[in-house]
């Protein structure tokens, strides 16, 4: 594939991607469409009658939505066809998890199955491999966990202590170890499972629950997605048949990397279904409680909270789906991917855009969980009501999957790996940023959102030049300094949500109609208060590195960068909210 | 058993109607199938599942109208018609003239339609329909049986049953409650993918400009105004009834 500048992971730092070439919700195609609207009525007939029930941990019931879901090809979205799934694109599979996100934590069950349970055999694993689980896994015969984390080791994968030896006889590994916090524990069938060969190889293997030796302990006693079966694996002397052994010896990390790079992804779009039903539930309690003599919605200060969240799901949605199309065009470039491991490896192209938008979207969901309770009042601290539970379930996004910390430690990290490695010119890019330390101010840009644009150009030199101080300073030794890290990473983090959102909003200006007009306000506010984040950050990171005069002369760079005329972010929050409350909930 | 299905495609009913210039805004809007022809969908699938043959779906709309067509193939329909031609959807008639025309291309044993859409709610398409045609029909109904030529059908007569015998081809309208649609499987759409969609145009029916020419105007479209909080009549009896039959003579102007 001839590949334009911008048409790489982490390159939207240092390049312009042109609006017409970002997906957005809006290219989705009609077969998308009717996807979509299969899996949500999945949700709206099959799951959501049944919530309380799931809630209280009805694990045969859970067990036959999913088998009801394998029956809608709900499970088959990401299995090749050769292997009885159906192949689809992953803006399809993300419409699916968009769409089960709103069944409560039934989507993790369903999640875990399709994702980190069946993905590592369909990318990794060899024909006999997939031959032999796939077909049932697709079909919901059986279903399928994932267990990396132990006690002893969370954001430290690693440092597992679950050991395979191989038997005497040759033809088995023999497991021993307990695996933690293992979702779908209660029901799954099959377990991928990572373990060290002799201690020291950390590999993966598909562990069967029919193994003599495999147990579950028993159910977490956990603060949210109580619909989700949460155990630990315990393995005990597992003969596992050394044809169960997933990919290579000793290479059992880059599976792993790879799984949780997809997960990420498909958190994130999880977060967004999440959003919107709590955008909905929070319309329509505003919209029917009364207080004063009148609907709360009708009050500004509601109407700037759900312009507030509105904004947000956008955002995310927009970076999602961004990422989505950006995996999509990897996926079928040059005739598509030789085989399992070339499509994982496509897919980690864009695997800093999957971290970013984990940490955004988890932060995203938090931030409109807690406002849609704070819409409810006391109601909202109330279990009959879904926002009750919506709070409790979202909290978890921050932390699994590679906590928001850790995420945020990979971002910088990756970056810095990809522009050692050659595949991305940052270095360079910094450089260029030092010079431009000379030049007046950027100008403002042409067309419609000529100012917004402006910013986010400021906004990626704050990174570049941060980031390049941060190497200059520290060395190697920047590793050490993870405030700093995290910093970068959230530099990286706003660009990226403010960008996708601004083109996606400049690729629906070119349509034109109401929805543009709507989406141009929502990037108006949102830019200039990412922007505001953006430069806030950038200055104290600065500060945390710099003093006395080199410190003054980095801020007079940044005092001249970050000057802007702001918005009256009040008038348009009142006119998004207006939007969203005539709506009935979420729309852009 | 040959089934042609007659579909429209409407606004989801959730949707709020926004008219700007005395039309009605599509922007952004999200279509579904009309609900009644939704039965009537899985109603015609159900009657091949049991008896074999093959469903047809015709819809006389715009464009867009290709997936609520996709969507009735992913259920389980066999084959598509859209008639996109404006002139085709000018009036009730209109339609009914066309739909006559795609009905008499093939020998169909049965017509399902829905009992009326859900966005002008005229009812009047699938009645015309059997007129034109010359054949029997049963409206709003919600049990249907054929065997051996003949149809039993149970409708909804404004709170009663009637139970009628009909002989085949018929003409029947599905009325909420006849049965539990189906929603596209995965398998479905993928499959409705490879299904064909023909795009017929007036010409392609043998029917002319004048064969549609409408029998009705539309002179301004309007949303209703907003209900008004009703009023508690006071007073004796006598005092009420008096005041009633005021308000509706003078002020409703209903009783003259």
């Amino acid at each position: 594939m001839e590949r334009a500048p911008w048409m790489r992971g982490g390159a939207f730092l240092i390049a312009d991607t042109p609006a017409e070439a970002v997906f957005t919700p809006e290219d989705f195609t009609a077969e998308h469409r009717l996807i979509h609207e299969a899996a949500r009525s999945f949700v709206e007939r099959e799951v959501r009658p049944h919530l309380a029930a799931l809630e209280r941990q009805d694990w045969d019931l859970t067990v036959r939505l999913l088998r009801k879901a394998g029956q809608q090809g709900l499970l088959a979205a990401e299995v090749p066809e050769a292997y009885g799934g159906l192949g689809l694109d992953k803006v399809s599979a993300a419409l699916i998890s968009e769409a089960l996100a709103q069944g409560g934590s039934f989507a993790l069950s369903h999640g875990a199955h399709v994702g980190i349970g069946t993905l590592p055999i369909v990318f990794f694993g060899s024909e006999d491999q997939k031959t032999r689980y796939l077909p049932a896994l697709a079909a919901g015969d059986k279903f399928a966990a994932y267990a990396l984390t132990e006690p002893e080791s969370g954001s430290d994968a690693l440092s597992a202590r679950t050991t395979a030896r191989l038997a005497p006889d040759g033809r088995h590994y023999i497991l021993n170890g307990s695996k933690q916090f293992i979702t779908n524990a209660a029901f799954a069938d099959v377990f991928i499972v990572y373990a060290k060969i002799d201690g020291e190889r950390f590999s993966a293997f598909i562990v069967e629950r029919d193994f003599p030796g495999v147990a579950t302990g028993p159910e977490e006693h956990k603060m949210g997605i109580k619909a989700s079966s949460t155990r630990p694996l315990i393995l005990q002397d597992v003969p596992v048949p050394v044809e169960n052994l997933l990919g290579e010896p000793g290479r059992g990390h880059v599976i792993a990397f790879n799984i949780l790079n997809i997960g990420r992804h498909k958190l994130a779009v999880g977060c967004v279904g999440g959003m919107k039903e709590a955008i909905a539930e929070a319309v329509r309690y505003a919209q029917t409680r009364r207080q004063f003599g009148r609907a709360i919605a009708e009050f500004p200060l509601i109407q700037q909270k759900l312009a507030d969240m509105a904004i947000r799901a956008f955002v995310t949605e927009s970076m999602c789906y961004r990422t989505t199309g950006d995996i999509d065009r990897e996926l079928s470039a040059d005739g598509g991917p030789a085989d399992g491991r070339d499509a994982a490896r496509r897919i980690a192209e864009y695997a800093l855009e999957c971290s970013i938008n984990k940490v955004y979207a988890s932060e995203a969901l938090g931030f409109v969980v807690d406002e849609a309770v704070q819409i409810h009042g006391g109601y909202g601290y109330i279990e009959d009501y879904p926002v009750e539970r919506m709070y409790r379930d979202a909290r978890i996004n921050r932390i699994f999957e590679g906590t928001n910390e850790i995420n945020r430690l990979l971002i910088p990290e990756m970056l810095l790996r990809r522009a050692m490695k050659g595949e991305l010119p940052l270095l360079q890019a910094a450089k260029d940023v030092e010079r431009e330390v000379f030049n007046p101010s950027p100008d403002e840009a042409q067309g419609v959102f000529a100012a917004e644009r402006r910013l986010l150009t400021v906004g990626k030199r704050l990174f570049l030049y941060t980031g390049g101080l941060a190497v200059q300073r520290f060395g190697q030794a920047l590793e050490g300094e993870q405030e700093i890290l995290a910093a970068l990473a959230d530099l990286a983090i706003e660009v990226y949500a403010a960008e996708s959102a601004l083109l996606r909003a400049e690729k629906a200006a070119e349509r034109g109609g109401g929805r543009a007009e709507h989406q141009a306000d929502m990037v108006r506010v949102y830019v200039r208060e990412a922007f505001d984040r953006i430069a806030a950050r950038s200055r104290d990171a600065l500060a945390a590195m710099e003093e006395g005069d080199a410190l003054r002369t980095h801020l007079a760079v940044w005092r001249k960068w970050t000057r802007y005329e702001p918005v009256n972010g009040k008038r348009m929050k009142r006119e998004i909210a207006g939007r969203i409350l005539a709506a009935g909930g979420y729309f852009a | 058993m040959n089934i042609l299905v007659c579909v429209k495609q409407t606004f989801d009913t959730e949707e709020r109607i926004v008219i700007e210039d005395g039309i009605i805004q599509e922007e952004g809007v999200r279509f579904v199938v009309n609900p009644y022809d939704e039965y009537a969908i899985e109603e015609a699938i159900r009657l091949k599942e049991a008896h074999g043959g093959e469903v047809t779906v015709v819809s006389v709309g715009p464009e867009r109208a290709e997936e609520a067509l996709r969507t009735a193939l992913a259920m389980g329909a066999d084959e598509a018609i859209l008639v996109d031609d404006p002139r085709a959807r000018a009036d009730e008639a209109a339609v009914a003239t066309v739909l006559a025309a795609v009905a008499r291309q093939k020998p169909y044993d049965l017509i399902l339609a829905g009992n009326y859409a859900v966005d002008d709610g005229s009812g009047q398409v699938a009645i015309r329909l059997a007129e034109l045609l010359g054949w029997p029909y049963v409206a709003t109904v919600i049990r249907l049986m054929v065997a051996d030529g003949r149809a039993t059908a149970h409708r909804d007569a404004e709170g009663d049953i009637e139970v009628v015998a009909a002989p085949l081809p018929l003409v029947i309208t599905a009325q909420q409650g006849l049965n539990e649609p189906r929603y596209p499987s995965l398998l479905g759409i993928r499959r409705a993918a490879k299904k064909p969609i023909a795009r017929l145009r007036l010409s392609d029916l043998g029917l002319a400009a004048t064969d549609v020419a409408p029998y009705t105007e539309v002179v301004a479209t309007f949303a209703p105004p907003a209900k008004q909080p009703g009023r508690i009549l006071s007073g004796t009896l006598d005092e009420q009834v008096a005041a009633l039959v005021d308000a509706l003579c003078r002020v409703e102007r209903v009783v003259s």
